[in-house]
């Protein structure tokens, strides 16, 4: 079971993986991503997108600031326009 | 004939030239390294985001679309963006990037539209002011940054909505350089606002995607998104056509200066020898004279 998640910003891809579970600070309050999510779209509002590699894992933050998510057929992808870090 | 001592201040005055045309060559190849490695990483979002907006833009159409994708409803005033490189030493590409625009502007003229400038970069002030002084709305400065990013092309993108929002126009042209090697870079004129329809049907096909808070919010948060990235995009694609083009100008320039060195150098030693063989013949017929 893995989600392919992608983190991208204007100046470069920032993560291309499989991972367990993706959370993600959507506009209209966070929303978890696994594998065979239904087809979604939505705006992101600043916050930390969580990253779990493993299920029960320590998740991994990364703080984003504007953009949006996509899930798709191939996974989770995630537009933002600055990553920290 | 120039006098022996004038020969050696050219050449040494072209040496001094060769070196400089040299580190600037060396020091363009080694930034277009970069600026092409900045350019291609840019790409996945691009990508990315045109694929999100196709599949939007062919859901929210008519009159519920924002009107960054509907435009004004009028096309008469157009507003040509011309990106230019902020320093010379590379070539024609300036040249060439202001007279697509130009030509530009005359087919636009010729049609019977209003045409304004809004220019980036400092090359191009000059030879549009001289055609076209009336005409221009802004020249935004990208030289005070170093590498000019994207925080440079949120600020134009969004004095450029800002400005389509007052109703100054009613369509943008992007006008800046493709890199395509080198040798080759492209000036190319593409439509901005309002933004053209991404062609092709979004990956989703028939899967109902649903949309949070809803179609229309999201297609109005992304359009101004996608002007800026099409800016970025152009601003790194002028930084690697400027050092390609540089690089290109500056080994051409070398090769030059050492060419002009060669002849020089040859004229010099045969003013050199006809001195000396003229003294041998003034001291021979001297003593020959006794």
């Amino acid at each position: 079971m893995a989600l392919h998640f992608e983190l991208v910003t204007p100046a470069k891809l920032v993560r291309s993986e499989e991972v367990h579970m993706v959370v993600v600070p959507g506009t209209e309050g966070e929303f978890g991503v696994l594998e065979g999510h239904a087809p979604f779209m939505s705006t992101i509002r600043d916050g930390e997108v969580q990253v779990y590699k493993t299920e029960g894992a320590a998740p991994e933050t990364i703080e984003v600031r504007g953009g949006f998510a996509e899930v798709g057929d191939k996974g989770l992808t995630v537009l933002a326009e600055h990553v920290e870090g | 004939m120039a006098s022996l001592k004038e020969l050696k201040g050219r050449i040494n005055s072209v040496k001094s030239t060769q070196k400089i045309t040299k580190a600037k060559q060396m020091v363009a190849a080694a930034k277009l390294r970069r600026a092409q490695v900045a350019a291609e990483a840019a790409r996945p979002y691009a990508e990315r985001l045109s694929g999100v907006m196709a599949s939007l833009a062919s859901k929210v159409s008519g009159d519920s679309a924002p009107k960054l994708l509907r435009g004004t409803g009028s096309d008469k005033r157009h507003l040509l963006v011309v990106v230019n490189t902020d320093k010379g030493l590379c070539g024609g590409l300036n040249a060439n990037i202001v007279k697509a625009a130009k030509a530009k502007a005359r087919a636009l003229t010729a049609e019977g539209k209003d045409v304004s400038f809004y220019l980036i970069g400092k090359k191009g002030r000059a030879p549009i002011k001289r055609d076209y002084a009336s005409c221009i709305a802004k020249h935004f400065d990208t030289s005070t940054v170093r590498n000019p990013g994207f925080e440079e092309a949120e600020q134009i993108a969004d004095d450029l909505i800002e400005r389509f929002e007052k109703g100054e126009f009613d369509v943008a042209h992007l006008v800046y350089p493709i890199f395509k090697s080198a040798l080759a870079q492209d000036p190319t004129v593409d439509q901005l606002i309002p933004v053209p329809s991404p062609e092709g049907e979004g990956d989703s096909g028939d899967a109902v995607v649903e949309y949070e808070p809803g179609e229309e919010e999201i297609l109005e948060e992304l359009l101004p998104r996608y002007v800026k990235t099409q800016l970025f995009g152009a601003l790194l694609e002028r930084e690697a056509s400027e050092q390609g083009a540089s690089m290109t100008a500056m080994d051409n320039a070398t090769r030059n200066a050492g060419d002009l060195i060669n002849k020089l150098t040859i004229q010099y030693n045969r003013s050199r020898q006809a001195a000396i063989t003229t003294e041998l013949i003034e001291i021979i017929a001297g003593a020959e004279a006794l």
